[in-house]
């Protein structure tokens, strides 16, 4: 009773409730907006008249009104004029939504191409032109999350549509975004800007934004994606252009030190410590800090696959398995490192380790 | 076996007195008879809409406030998918079906259906569909999580539950094709006498027209599962970008099949509606020659207009043109539709008993999800609306508000003669205004949080989507209680009601099914209805003589 009450005194302490579109950053999403309110206009035209009309008859044309029917049931005249009045009306409609369909399709002459890559249940970003590449991850604590048995913490303002390491864009530049997918399909959202692309494997789709102003924008994940569909949002941060260069800057000498050497020789400890963080940031959804798994997400714990031919333990973690994504986008080393501490860990003591140089040979 | 022999026989006042000596095993599991079979269909469509309900109950209920409370994602994920497919093929499909069963010969003076023996199969092709789908909760991996669309290759990871999804559809699919050349067969081969294709009562026509979508469509609905099986488990690559597939040819094949889908799920609804306004607006039909040209361009324009339902995949900007302006086009016959109801009230003599009201609320909602579709047509505005809650608003006004509430008029409409006994209005009252005002309550915001950007099927949400969430999740309780009182009606109508009812219970009634005792015994039509009779009822339907007054 007392979750009740809570629950019914929630609206009204949570901001403000939108009614209509994030309002427009780009010219398509504005294109939009002002498409949809002639439209709303147009039908509350239709709307009155239809329901006027209607709503008249069932007032004044009643049976306990003493009303007598009026048997008449054709007139060619009206029919013909009620099939072709609309018709000119969608005529009227189409025009204008023809022209935003082209524009919206003109991805020709960006300024900036990044690729946007749909992960079960992540986005990973590559900067084309930029050589920077990184994945965007949800970081709303799981406790804000879970409320299972009344538990849980309070949320945060932008709870679920926070990421760690949102696309960073330039605002007024035309960016073309391509998507496309590792493992189920996706979809690219950002109704601020009037975008959805769905991200498809095999398949590059493309589309694009020019940002007007500066700042922080939120999308979602935007087809059926599994497990954690809800749980993949879209931040965008346009930035004005010398702050977007010294970003890009800092992301490429970042990425420079934290490249795996591909000629280091890892011992087991490095590779179950490495494996560990690994294991934090790409498994534990599903198989749980403890290695138990939940529900139809099998427990790693002594399990015939983490205890078994390691060779069957790499396969299952590059191909997928059912429910499991093939996790083929994480590299070599982690790949490597995340097998062996699961090997060596959730009281498994197989005690061997892979080596980055075996994911690789396993690849081919 | 000779007393029920015989019973096929004897003349019509022997039969109360023969049914006696047919087992009930006999008369409901050997069912032959199309009254049997249409109450069959109805009782099984009714307890699949209870258990749709139920699951959308457990998705309301998570989505009553923001954070997991009740299901695990996964779980949310198989509640949303099987919610979906139950209602479309368990409830909604089967309760046309059925009513066509008990209606159609009874209305065209045919004394069965064409193919009694198929038609008991078809029905019996329902319950182990849909013990296929229940038992799926109960395998390793859960039940089918994919989505009511099935979408790979998410739908070629899922476990065991998918296969039995896939399954439960051939059957499901089996049955319809045959529930449809019965129909088809009927409607054209057992018309009585002096009954022309245009002299038929529209429910026929929206009927036939239904049987022909469904015996073209079903079988590409059933390619495309077969393929997703043989995805699943032979290695081939239909839909497996990494063999070469194309993820996007299931979505082609699966909405070439899923548009007019949901006209079979819309267009019966029209044709009672059509039958239930002339009657309470005591006037004939306006316009029904109209009305089946635009049957018919419904029917054959809901084949090409199955790309709206993909204007997310990228496709050029001349084939969304090409969707865009075809899915706009639809809107034309059904505008006439709907001003051809409102022109059969105009100048009526109404009254407002239940299945008028739920005919009204038809009218009224469905014109309300109407105009969302034809927002919803327009390309570059479904880029903001596709996959949020505001195509979940959309096809619930036309499917709860469109098909259900069509159900519940033709429940009420022919309750009397089904029964023999008449329904307590109040009651049935009742239950509209209740139905009526839940569910705006919990459609309608529906919309605004599809403007505002929430995406569908997610089992949690940011916190500006509160509000609407938890108006919608009120709603929906209450919404679902009130078909707890309907069920109610309808057994107390069963078990006497307020007293008998008349043969024809409605003031303004012409068709030929209330020609026949209430309850309809169990043989009618033997000898089909004469001439005079026939032509009495299409005068009176204003569909002979002089048909400009």
């Amino acid at each position: 009773m007392r979750r009740l009450a809570l629950a019914l005194m929630l609206p009204a302490v949570t901001q403000a409730t939108s009614m209509n579109f994030q309002p427009a950053q780009t010219a398509i999403a504005h294109d939009i907006t002002n498409l949809h309110t002639l439209l709303m206009w147009v039908i509350l035209v239709i709307f009155v008249l239809v329901f006027g009309v209607m709503f008249y008859s069932i007032l004044k044309h009643r049976k306990s009104l003493g009303h007598a029917a009026k048997p008449f049931h054709e007139n060619t005249t009206v029919e013909i004029l009620w099939t072709i009045i609309p018709a000119l009306i969608l005529v009227a409609m189409a025009w204008p939504a023809a022209r935003v369909v082209i524009a919206q399709k003109d991805t020709r002459d960006s300024e900036i191409t990044i690729k946007a890559t749909g992960y079960q249940w992540f986005w990973g970003y590559k900067y084309l032109d930029h050589g920077v590449d990184f994945k965007s991850r949800l970081t709303t604590d799981r406790k804000q999350i879970d409320e299972y048995q009344g538990k849980g913490s309070a949320k945060g303002e932008h709870y679920l549509l926070e990421v760690d390491e949102p696309l960073v864009v330039p605002v007024g530049k035309k960016v073309r975004i391509l998507t496309t997918s590792n493992d189920v399909i996706h979809s690219w959202a950002m109704p601020a800007f009037g975008v959805k692309q769905d991200a498809i494997p095999g398949f590059i789709r493309d589309t694009w934004f020019k940002a007007e102003n500066t700042g922080t924008f939120r999308g979602q994940c935007s087809e059926l994606c599994g497990k954690d569909h809800g749980f993949m949002p879209i931040v965008v941060k346009v930035v004005t252009d010398k702050e977007f260069q010294e970003w890009v800057g800092k992301k490429q000498a970042e990425a420079k030190a934290a490249a795996d050497d591909p000629n280091k020789k890892w011992t087991k400890d490095e590779l179950i410590a490495r494996g560990r963080s690994v294991y934090e940031g790409n498994c534990v959804a599903c198989h749980k800090a403890d290695g138990k798994g939940t529900g139809p997400y099998p427990s790693l714990a002594g399990s015939k696959i983490a205890t078994g031919p390691i060779a069957d333990h790499l396969g299952i973690v590059l191909a997928g398995k059912n429910a499991m994504p093939a996790w083929n986008a994480l590299s070599d080393t982690e790949i490597a490192a995340v097998v062996t501490y699961e090997r060596n860990s959730f009281g498994n003591t197989t005690g061997d380790a892979l080596l980055p140089a075996d994911v690789k040979a396993a690849r081919k | 076996m000779t007393t029920a022999h015989d019973a096929l026989h004897a003349p019509a006042h022997d039969h109360a007195h023969e049914e006696h000596h047919v087992s009930f095993v006999q008369r409901w599991f050997y069912a032959t008879n199309h009254k049997d079979i249409g109450t069959l269909y109805l009782w099984f469509a009714f307890s699949m809409f209870i258990t749709g309900g139920i699951m959308a109950l457990c998705i309301r209920a998570e989505l009553f406030q923001p954070g997991l409370q009740f299901w695990q994602p996964d779980f949310f994920n198989q509640l949303t998918t099987l919610h979906g497919v139950i209602m479309v093929f368990g409830a909604i499909m089967p309760a046309f079906t059925g009513l066509a069963n008990w209606m159609l010969p009874l209305m065209i003076g045919a004394p069965d259906m064409a193919f009694a023996r198929m038609n008991n199969w078809s029905f019996w092709l329902l319950p182990p569909a849909a013990a296929l789908l229940l038992i799926s909760f109960f395998v390793p991996g859960g039940a089918a999580a994919g989505g009511w669309t099935l979408y790979p290759p998410l739908s070629i990871q899922a476990g065991m539950g998918m296969d039995l999804a896939i399954f439960a559809i051939h059957l499901l699919g089996l049955s319809s094709i045959m529930g449809s050349i019965n129909i088809v067969t009927t409607v054209l081969n057992m018309r009585a006498p002096g009954m022309t294709m245009l002299k038929m009562p529209l429910f026929g026509w929206t009927m036939l027209i239904t049987a022909y979508l469904l015996i073209a469509v079903a079988p590409v609905l059933a390619g495309a599962v077969t393929m997703l099986l043989t995805d699943r488990h032979f290695d081939t690559h239909f839909f497996k970008a990494i063999g070469g597939g194309d993820p996007v040819l299931f979505q082609h094949i699966f909405w070439f099949f899923g548009h007019p889908e949901v006209y079979i799920m819309a267009l019966p609804a029209f044709g009672i509606v059509s039958q239930i306004i002339p009657t309470f607006a005591r006037k004939p039909l306006f316009g029904y020659v109209s009305m089946v040209y635009a049957t018919c361009s419904i029917a054959i324009l809901s084949f090409m207009v199955w790309g709206h339902h993909m204007f997310a995949v990228g496709m050029p900007a001349s084939t969304q043109l090409f969707f865009m302006f075809l899915t706009m086009l639809i809107a034309v016959p059904t505008g006439v539709k709907v001003f051809n109801w409102i022109a059969t009230m105009w100048q009526g003599s109404m009254t407002f008993e239940t299945p008028m009201l739920f005919s009204i609320g038809f009218v009224c909602l469905f014109t309300i999800g109407g105009f969302s579709g034809l927002i919803l047509a327009i390309a570059p505005v479904d880029t903001q609306m596709q996959d949020t809650y505001y195509v979940v608003a959309h096809f619930h006004y036309v499917l709860v508000a469109g098909a259900l509430f069509t159900l519940f008029a033709a429940t009420y409409y022919w309750l009397p003669k089904w029964t023999g006994n008449m329904y307590h209005e109040g009651r049935g009252q009742f239950h509209f205004w209740w139905s009526m005002v839940w569910f705006n309550v919990t459609f309608f915001p529906m919309h605004f949080l599809g403007l505002a950007g929430m995406p569908r099927r997610i089992p949690d949400y940011a916190l500006q989507f509160t509000d609407f969430n938890a108006i919608a999740s009120i709603g929906a309780f209450c919404f679902g209680l009130g078909q707890i009182f309907f069920l109610f009606n309808v057994i107390h109508t069963i078990r006497g009601g307020v007293g008998k009812a008349p043969a024809k219970p409605w003031e303004g009634a012409n068709t030929l099914e209330w020609e026949v005792p209430s309850p309809a015994p169990h043989h009618t039509w033997e000898t089909p209805p004469s001439l005079e009779m026939v032509e009495k009822g299409l005068k009176a339907q204003g569909l002979l003589g002089d048909h400009h007054e």
